[in-house]
């Protein structure tokens, strides 16, 4: 945050990101998010603690279900719109963030701890990561749907379709390539999202809220929360109109309290697992939220000279 | 004149009327369709529901010749036939009529006297239906005067074809007075038709324009009576009486051959339009081997050994 | 002549099966009593003649039967999977050659009538082991990677409406990509599995491979809390398949749940209404609606809905309820007391509610358990009726507008297994199958399966598919 002139720099109230909009905690609270002074941290607030950043809101229940009923008030255009037209998104927000890199290369590093130089690989990796999901958007349906060749006079058609709101416990470590990797895949497919940023880290996913709202993603599509983990990820695993959950940000015990509680109306979890952010990132985090639909129809209208009338 | 002549006068009030009415006709799903009937086709009858249906199937049998090698001799014996189907039991029931060209009636009047076997013949340029209308009508006139009891009509398939519903009706109506008394069947020939939507189109055109019976087809063609085009006309048939009150029979005709076959379309007139229409004023046979193949099968309920074509009767 | 047309009794022999008086597990290849002494009984729901006894698996016969998984994983999953393939294509062909014993069997335990279990059931599971044998040595290409692994032992729960093909739909996936399998069938229909475990002699599957553990829930429980499975298939209630979720919650345990379903068939006025009353009644009376893909709720356009239930109506008059072995039945027995207990117990809700009741006139058998087709009308989503799912004979009327209107009711359920459309207008079928949230949308028929289409549900209907190269994927590691 220190600038080389003698101006007294402006601060950025972080806020969230919820609807297209930017309102504080409906709670009012915020907590001190601070510089990490090593790679090697951890989710407890109090170790490696550095210098004051900013002062993120500490989001609430109610903002999580606020968040909730933007991402299904969001859900049908969404997940109605063209895939083309999704991909054209998801690449607008590559394009928006190549032209703020400076802002997150900074935002990665202060989180994160890095180097410059590494923050700035972190910031292409996760540009990238968004080309990558614009590209999948009209293709994934051919590669896992098809016509299913069944035994009688019916055209049988499995497609792809997305799971519906999906909450996302976004990595801890990974403040910013990370959370990208885990919310592109769910909303390359037409769900819409409810984040929950690094609790620690959250700034660059605070950020990302505005390259969102600049990029003709509409809104409601993807939310982004910051607070505590675990307070605001009960709530939405017990969520009966959050389908699906991805638990890539919660440790051992929470993940299952929260499985326990995501039971309650059978959401789809995506349990916790080593995330490979360099390897190539293949389809499983968008298959984790897609269902398969199966449409059947008869066959057989044609005259005499067909098997049937 | 019938009765039936006057049912939904408005929607021949002219051509487009006609058009919109029929093409107003809920669709028919193919697939959906054939499933039923082959659904129906899997329901077991056996011992004395089989003998039942057996005798029930020789009632309703049209037995017909339709031949240009026809002759008074081969008429003769096909009207014995009918009336004494099996001559080593009495009981067996005689064939609902005999069904020939309009020449032949006479000879098959003068046999059938007092049997209560009917006479029916094809008449309207049968089997194409390709003449001009006082062609056909002439037609129709010979065989009533010949003595005929039921007319088989064809309609003007290349008509309906092209849409000209109206002169398809207009002739079924001609056809109708010239029939006088006798019962009219109206043959769309539905292997021509081609499609069920044009099925179901036809058998009400059929009915509204006074037809006694609907009927599949001439025997002529690749595809004749299947179960599926006659559930679909049974259900015409259903649903025309209770829009009008109006009964209407059904005859599906040609590649009927055996007692399996038979009773599968008896269970189709059960289930689809029940008991009403399970006796031979409103459910025939066209049919001429399908006769002695119920005969063998009769035989061996009534014995328990399987008969043999050289135990009934060659006509 | 007498009219009118009465069918003669046509029963299928019952002598084609020869059931045993008692059954002990399928364990390690070979039947073995259980270390405790708890048994069950099964009966006929058609008489309530009681077919045979069998073991109510404890804990540790569960433990046995997971072993003796475990040690025959390590030769069936390195089995090249052109040998794998052989032993399933022989289970499909030993399957059709005794389909006949099978579905007499079948019908005698479920109560359903033959008619289904002979062209229904019985192909469908050759039809699905055939399927998946062809699988097992082409998985490089299934679009799960190069050499995708199996998870190790699979614990398969499965219900009682459609035991041996839903035997099937668990066990040929799971056999083709090189797991091994501890089965649980129905405690009301365990007869089918015992059988299977007679073909899998006959195929000379190697032991251990195929295990059939009998029991009631408490022999379910005990499989899945088994720590020495990778994998739970659950096909069932939606209440006991969030059970599940809970238990496995935090385990490396795979899932894979199909569950209740509430389905809508919506009938626009353009609709080919002489097949869509076929539709509506193979849809809710197949199985005596004993489906959990049911087309119970019927919504219906107004302006047809006369036209529609009078049809419907006459229809149901002339479907033939009775004995389950007869040819000619339509209509087979409840699978079970408690299940009559609770269809009724709903269509006395559906009742005290205020729905219009109507029951098709048939005389029911005097033992047994029977419930006759039945369908309410004037009513709406409020209603009990057409909310919770029934797995009965009923179905629930209710009408609708527009097309928007018609997707917004059959969506408002939190179940989302099936749908079907019917309409002859090509645009509103694929508008409106594109806008309904459910697994399997059927549109101009209902009620069809086959291997190769996948199956399964949204929301709490479950997830995971059944059939097809997406079956494939609850059964590997990936």
């Amino acid at each position: 945050m220190s600038e080389r002139n003698d101006r007294l720099s402006v601060f950025k109230t972080y806020k969230l990101y919820v609807g297209g909009k930017f309102p504080r905690s409906e709670s009012g609270r915020v907590y001190e998010v601070t510089t990490r002074t090593s790679a090697a941290g951890t989710a407890s607030r109090d170790k490696g603690k550095g210098s004051w950043l900013a002062n993120a809101p500490l989001s609430s229940r109610k903002d999580a279900r606020d968040a909730v009923v933007a991402a299904r008030k969001a859900f049908g255009g969404w997940s109605g719109a063209t895939a083309y037209n999704r991909g054209q998104i998801l690449y607008r927000i590559a394009e928006m963030l190549e032209g703020r890199r400076e802002q997150f290369v900074r935002e990665v590093a202060d989180a994160e701890g890095l180097s410059k130089s590494k923050a700035a690989a972190q910031v292409d990796a996760a540009i990238d990561r968004w080309v990558w999901y614009a590209g999948w958007t009209d293709k994934i349906a051919q590669v896992l749907g098809g016509a299913n060749p069944v035994a009688g006079p019916y055209f049988n058609l499995s497609t792809p379709e997305p799971t519906g709101v999906v909450a996302v416990l976004a990595p801890q470590e990974s403040s910013f390539l990370g959370l990208v990797s885990v919310i592109a895949p769910v909303i390359a497919t037409g769900n819409t999202a409810v984040v929950i940023a690094s609790e620690n880290s959250p700034l660059p996913a605070l950020s990302l809220g505005e390259v969102l709202a600049t990029s003709d993603l509409p809104g409601g599509v993807v939310n982004i929360l910051s607070g505590r983990t675990g307070e605001i990820a009960a709530p939405l695993a017990a969520h009966l109109d959050v389908n699906g959950i991805d638990l890539a940000g919660a440790d051992a015990a929470l993940a299952k309290e929260l499985e326990i509680a995501a039971a309650e109306n059978l959401k789809r979890v995506l349990r916790p697992g080593p995330l490979d952010l360099a390897a190539d990132p293949g389809t499983h985090r968008m298959t984790a939220f897609l269902e398969t639909k199966t449409v059947w129809h008869p066959t057989g209208a044609l005259g005499t000279s067909g098997s049937s009338y | 004149m019938s009765t039936n002549t006057l049912a939904l006068p408005d929607v021949t009030a002219s051509d487009q009327a006609l058009r919109r009415f029929l093409h107003g006709l809920p669709g028919v799903d193919p697939v959906g369709l054939e499933a039923r009937a082959a659904s129906l086709g899997t329901r077991s009858i056996k011992t004395t529901a089989k003998a039942y249906a057996i005798d029930l199937a020789i009632s309703m049998i049209d037995l017909t010749t339709l031949e240009g090698a026809d002759t008074p001799g081969k008429v003769r014996s096909l009207a014995a036939k009918a009336m004494r189907p099996d001559p080593t039991d009495r009981d067996t029931p005689a064939t609902a009529a005999v069904c020939v060209y309009p020449d032949m009636v006479a000879t098959a009047k003068e046999t059938l006297k007092g049997s209560g076997v009917k006479v029916a013949s094809v008449a309207t340029a049968f089997p194409a239906g390709r003449a001009a209308l006082d062609v056909k009508l002439a037609d129709v006139r010979d065989a009533v005067a010949a003595g005929a009891d039921e007319i088989d009509m064809v309609i003007d398939r290349g008509a309906f074809l092209a849409g000209k519903y109206l002169k398809v009706y207009d002739e079924i109506r001609a056809v109708k007075d010239a029939s006088g008394s006798a019962r009219l069947k109206v043959i769309f020939e539905t292997g021509e038709l081609s499609t069920y939507d044009n099925i179901r189109r036809a058998s009400w055109l059929g009915m509204i324009a006074g037809a006694d019976f609907i009927k599949t087809s001439t025997g002529k063609v690749a595809v004749n009576a299947t179960p599926s085009n006659t559930l679909l006309m049974l259900e015409a048939v259903r649903d025309f009486r209770q829009q009008t009150g109006v009964q209407v029979g059904v005859k599906p005709a040609g590649g009927i051959r055996t007692t399996k076959d038979a009773i599968k379309f008896l269970v189709l007139v059960n289930e689809t339009v029940g008991a009403d229409w399970l006796d031979n004023h409103w459910f025939r046979f066209g049919a001429s081997s399908l006769l002695n193949d119920l005969l063998m099968q009769r035989q061996k309920l009534a014995t328990g050994r399987y008969s043999g074509p050289d135990y009934v009767t060659v006509d | 002549m007498t009219k009118p047309f009465d069918y003669a009794p046509a029963p299928e022999s019952r002598g084609l099966v020869d059931i045993a008086p008692s059954y002990g597990l399928f364990i390690d290849g070979e039947f073995v009593e259980s270390t405790g002494e708890e048994r069950n009984k099964t009966v006929s729901p058609s008489t309530e003649e009681v077919l045979a006894e069998y073991v109510q698996a404890n804990a540790e016969d569960v433990d046995r039967a997971v072993k003796a998984a475990r040690k025959a994983f390590e030769k069936w999953s390195a089995l090249p999977g052109a040998e794998r393939a052989k032993y399933l294509f022989r289970i499909a062909r030993i399957i059709q050659e005794r389909s006949r014993e099978l579905a007499v069997l079948e019908t005698l335990d479920n109560g359903k009538p033959i008619k289904e279990t002979r062209d229904a059931d019985l192909p469908l599971v050759a039809a699905h082991f055939f399927y998946y044998a062809g699988w097992a040595d082409k998985l490089d290409h299934a679009g799960y990677g190069a050499s995708p692994r199996p998870l190790g032992v699979a614990g398969q729960i499965i219900p009682w409406n459609f035991p041996l093909l839903m035997l099937a739909w668990k066990i040929a996936p799971a056999l083709a990509t090189g797991n091994t399998v501890v089965l649980k069938p129905a405690e009301t229909t365990p007869l089918s599995a015992l059988f299977f475990a007679d073909i899998c002699r006959q195929a000379g599957l190697p032991k251990g491979v195929v295990n059939i553990v009998t029991g009631d829930g408490r022999t379910g429980t005990a499989l899945v809390q088994h720590p020495g499975i990778n994998k739970v298939a659950f096909t069932g209630s939606t209440g006991v398949g969030r059970a599940i979720a809970r238990e496995l919650a935090g385990t490396d345990k795979k899932l894979t749940l199909e569950l209740g379903g509430k389905g809508a068939n919506i009938v626009f006025d353009d609709a080919p209404i002489d097949q869509a009353v076929e539709g509506i009644v193979n849809g809710i009376f197949f199985n005596q609606g004993q489906v959990c893909c049911a087309g119970s709720r019927l919504l219906v356009q107004e302006s047809v809905q006369e036209e529609v239930l009078d049809s419907l109506k006459r229809r149901l008059s002339t479907l033939r309820l009775g004995d389950p072995l007869d040819k000619n039945t339509d209509i087979g027995a409840i699978n079970s007391a408690e299940q009559l207990a609770r269809i009724t117990a709903l269509v006395e809700t559906g009742e005290a509610e205020g729905a219009e009741r109507w029951s098709a006139p048939c005389e029911l058998p005097s033992s047994g358990y029977w419930f006759a087709p039945t369908l309410f009308t004037n009513v709406t989503q409020a209603h009990t009726v057409a909310r919770d799912e029934i797995f009965g004979p009923v179905l629930s009327v209710l009408t609708f507008r527009t097309p928007d209107e018609a997707v917004a009711k059959a969506n408002n359920s939190q179940y989302g297994l099936s749908a079907g459309i019917w309409t002859e207008k090509g645009s509103r079928i694929l508008a409106v199958a594109s806008k309904l949230r459910a697994g399997v949308v059927w549109a101009n028929t209902f009620n069809k399966f086959d291997p190769t289409s996948p199956f399964g549900g949204y929301k709490e209907s479950g997830f995971g598919r059944e059939g097809g190269r997406h079956g494939l994927e609850a059964y590997l590691d990936v």
